[in-house]
């Protein structure tokens, strides 16, 4: 998500590939040092969460998008 | 008789000239002014609507189906508060209400009690001299997830005030009495939708 303009596609590719894993983990952190958030969307049982993941490990191997988005701070008001 | 008459004529025109052309000069000019004032740059006028658009689609895919369809509907999203020491802790349970780009409302369901507002912002710290905003469902969503992921850490994070600073404590229990109202009709209207893939609450 990027103020002014929504949802841009930052990058895509198969984890279980060498080469998109690898352009995964860079754009990933890229984000992080941006000072973005990244968010994996999940589904239990009828329930929808997000989990918020620290390092691209943490992504779960099956997760179909993470989403980043800015880091929250509190509002001027 | 005809010479004089032509003479006249053109002395006439010369004078009406003479008066005319300051003027005529004056219009061109300013219309030359107003042309070069026309911005240059590309804006596209389309480009926020396109962009909440895609920010609903994606809000969409993210959230339960009775979120969402309180979010097109109400224009809010109710989202249960997990917090095992939080307000509703031992007793009853406690949810927020989340605006596109309002503070974040926190109350008791049972009683309708409002509790805090959590003022909290997503800007970009790329730009930190003029951060634009998210689109209304990006801004919803970005609330969301970080409740939905990281509950602690968002309410530690946003300037905590009393209700009534920012969102008029009338319109959220008018909200609050619409949601229930809403509930209802939902309930009756598709009782299993309402019970399989409605929100759990909290524990």
């Amino acid at each position: 998500m990027k103020p002014g303009h929504g949802e841009v596609l930052l990058a895509e590719g198969d984890v279980h590939v060498e080469e998109d894993e690898r352009a995964l983990i860079e754009e990933f952190r890229r984000q992080l040092d941006q000072g973005m958030w990244a968010a994996v969307p999940t589904s239990t049982a009828g329930r929808r969460e997000a989990e918020i993941v620290k390092a691209f490990e943490d992504v779960p191997r099956d997760a179909e998008r993470v989403i980043f988005f800015p880091r929250a701070a509190g509002g001027a008001h | 008789m005809a010479l004089a008459l032509s003479a006249t004529c053109i002395v006439i025109v010369a004078l009406l000239w003479e008066i005319a052309w300051p003027r005529i000069e004056q219009a061109h000019e300013r219309r030359k002014a107003n042309r070069k004032r026309l911005p240059t740059h590309d804006y596209d006028p389309g480009r926020e609507r396109r962009a909440e658009q895609r920010a609903r689609q994606l809000l969409r895919s993210c959230v339960n189906d009775e979120e969402w369809a309180m979010y097109r509907d109400l224009g809010f999203i109710r989202v249960w508060g997990a917090q095992a020491e939080g307000p509703g802790a031992g007793g009853a349970p406690y949810a927020y209400l989340i605006y596109p780009h309002k503070p974040i409302v926190a109350y008791l369901p049972q009683t309708r009690e409002l509790l805090n507002e959590y003022c909290v912002e997503f800007p970009d710290h790329t730009r930190p001299y003029g951060s634009a905003l998210l689109p209304e469902s990006d801004d919803v969503l970005a609330k969301w997830m970080a409740l939905t992921g990281q509950e602690r850490r968002l309410i530690a994070d946003a300037n905590m005030h009393l209700p009534g600073r920012q969102v008029d404590p009338k319109q959220v229990r008018r909200d609050l009495w619409r949601l229930g109202e809403w509930e209802r009709e939902r309930a009756r209207r598709e009782p299993r939708a309402a019970t399989e893939g409605g929100s759990v609450p909290a524990p």
